[in-house]
């Protein structure tokens, strides 16, 4: 038997198996991520470190449906920038501890996502994107129109950033990271969690074959409305921290380039991986951090370029060409060790 | 087999059933009606509705017009998942399965198809190996225990045949429908699925849409023939073997395997 089921299986530019079989790779990638995550903000700016892991939720939040589900939401933008308008205002009038305002604006992410879902996942493919990116829109011109709660293109200024009286936290960015990472390190576990349960199992079958999956019995509708509202209650926790880390909300994080961001940061890294998304924000943030620094303006232009040659020289992004090589290597290996049982 | 009587109860009963793709009519007025506990084939040339006919069944196309109903309840329109709730479980023509996950695995989720346990976001995917007698005797019925580990890609194509009908049987359905289950298939293997077929086709009711005429002439207790999308013929198989019109029709032009 030569051929391979890693060589030979995606055609979606998806990575195969994405049920995790190696369990002490497993633990070894989460104890460095962990570390890189706590150690961050010693080597970079701790706001732009922030940034990072905010970024790197919002990716992870996405890929669960463009990666598990097959979805390719083109409006994450709504969820993203409305939570962090709303975390900004229940800051700035109710003065709660900033995880309070967080948690409120993530629960409003996903109240929003109950209407889009249910219109946008009737539709799949294109369709579905251009569905969700016309919500987006009408989500941005509210957010422009509404100039007396929003501020309009002046953006919301002054989001305070309390947390129990705690100075350090309340004042210097570096204490504020610890304070905010569990925070998103809790989102992510919960994309882990909710990719690698039963419902995950059923994301990936409906992203591999729709139809088998209806045939089994699945609603798959309801599948892909829960994955959708979920996506988008973790898309706010991410966007939540954004505004109180930056303590201003700008009309950019309902504009749509935002949702081109995070699609771009997640097909960068490698879409179905959930690594992949930590990898592909850490990079675009770093990247744009790096030239804005530089007095650079084209910053589109690299971010752009380096988004086409990844896609044409890995197909499946950064994160998941070195796990496919590594599959690939892996099972080369098992077929070396012993004739496979036949 | 019990013999089939007057009063026995019906499994599927299409009234008038029409579909209309583009003012071609793939389906055209079929009045069919599928005992149950019987193994009920449809065969026909290429283009004479079978497979529209299959997807209307199972609520994969919405008939143009007429009903549909299984085990007396009105089905017409409703989508693939519900009708699979029904106890309709089909196999599909094409080896329709999930390329990276192992035999296991597919039996798995197709157990958990019909629970509510899908949903279970917050659980481990552990939960699904929960029923592991269950998922291999399943396994076993089919042949495929020894290789209930390997990536389905792996798999030979008449492997992956069976483990599509170990799929449709997790589904413990009232009603079958193969949709061309020995399809390329070599003679060992259509041999030992018709055996399995056999097996698995106790106590319940399956419909059939097979090419090659030994597996309808060895399993099959009425046969209708379709042409055009309409009913040319129906009744047992020696009787409609030898119906001058199918003859001409269908027989005439297919190999007599």
């Amino acid at each position: 038997m030569t051929q391979s089921a890693v060589t030979e299986a995606p055609v979606t530019g998806v990575d195969p198996p994405a049920v995790g079989r190696d369990l002490r790779r497993r633990w070894i990638l989460l104890a460095v991520g962990l570390t890189a995550a706590l150690v961050l903000p010693w080597f970079i700016y701790p706001p732009v470190a922030m940034d990072i892991v905010a970024m790197a939720l919002f990716a992870i939040a996405l890929d669960i449906l463009l990666g598990y589900t097959g979805l390719l939401s083109f409006g994450h933008a709504a969820f993203w920038g409305s939570s962090a308008y709303v975390t900004g205002l229940i800051a700035t009038h109710y003065g709660v501890p900033f995880p309070v305002a967080v948690i409120g604006g993530a629960v409003f992410a996903m109240i929003l996502a109950v209407p889009l879902g249910y219109l946008s996942v009737r539709r799949s493919g294109i369709y579905f994107a251009m569905v969700t990116l016309a919500f987006a829109q009408m989500v941005y011109f509210i957010g422009y129109q509404w100039s007396d709660l929003t501020g309009g293109e002046n953006g919301l200024q002054g989001v305070p950033r309390s947390f129990f009286g705690i100075d350090l936290v309340e004042t210097d960015s570096f204490y504020f990271y610890y304070a905010a990472l569990p925070i998103l390190l809790l989102g992510m576990w919960a994309a882990w969690r909710i990719v690698h349960s039963p419902f995950g199992r059923v994301l990936m079958s409906i992203r591999d074959n729709t139809p088998r999956a209806r045939a089994l019995g699945y609603e798959v509708e309801k599948y892909k409305l829960i994955a959708f509202v979920l996506s988008a209650g973790l898309t706010g926790l991410a966007g939540g921290v954004f505004a109180i880390n930056h303590g201003f909300v700008a009309l950019t994080e309902l504009h749509w380039s935002t949702s081109g961001e995070v699609v771009l940061m997640a097909v960068l890294g490698g879409i179905g991986t959930l690594w992949g998304g930590v990898l592909g924000a850490f990079l675009a943030v770093m990247l744009a951090d790096y030239l804005a620094s530089s007095g650079f303006h084209g910053i589109d232009l690299v971010t752009g370029t380096v988004f086409i040659l990844v896609v044409l020289l890995f197909r499946r992004g950064l994160w998941g060409t070195v796990r496919h090589r590594w599959l690939v290597r892996q099972q080369r290996r098992t077929a070396a060790a012993g004739p496979a049982e036949r | 087999m019990l013999a089939v009587t007057a009063d026995a109860r019906v499994a599927v009963r299409t009234r008038a059933l029409t579909k209309v793709f583009r003012g071609f009519r793939a389906v055209d007025a079929v009045d069919l009606e599928v005992r149950e506990g019987s193994v009920h084939a449809l065969v026909g040339p290429n283009g004479a509705g079978k497979t529209t006919l299959f997807n209307l069944l199972t609520g994969f196309l919405t008939p143009t017009s007429g009903t549909i109903l299984v085990f007396d309840e009105d089905v017409t329109g409703q989508p693939p998942e519900r009708v699979a709730r029904r106890g309709v479980a089909r196999s599909f023509q094409i080896t329709s399965l999930f390329e990276t996950l192992t035999s296991r695995e597919h039996v798995e989720l197709a157990l958990q198809g019909l629970t509510s346990q899908g949903f279970r976001f917050w659980r481990s995917e552990k939960l699904l190996g929960r029923d592991r007698a269950r998922v291999e005797d399943l396994l076993e019925q089919v042949g495929l225990l020894r290789l209930a580990d390997k990536p389905v890609g792996l798999l030979a194509y008449g492997q992956k045949r069976a483990l599509e009908l170990s799929l449709v049987l997790a589904l413990e359905p009232r009603l079958m429908l193969l949709d061309e289950p020995t399809a390329g298939m070599g003679i060992e293997d259509v041999d030992r699925t018709i055996e399995l077929i056999r097996r698995i086709a106790a106590g319940r009711t399956v419909v059939l849409v097979d090419h090659n005429m030994r597996v309808v002439g060895s399993l099959a207790d009425r046969v209708t023939v379709l042409q055009q999308g309409r009913i040319l013929a129906e009744g047992p198989y020696d009787e409609v073997r030898n119906d001058e019109r199918v003859i001409t029709a269908y027989l005439g032009e297919a190999d007599h395997a």
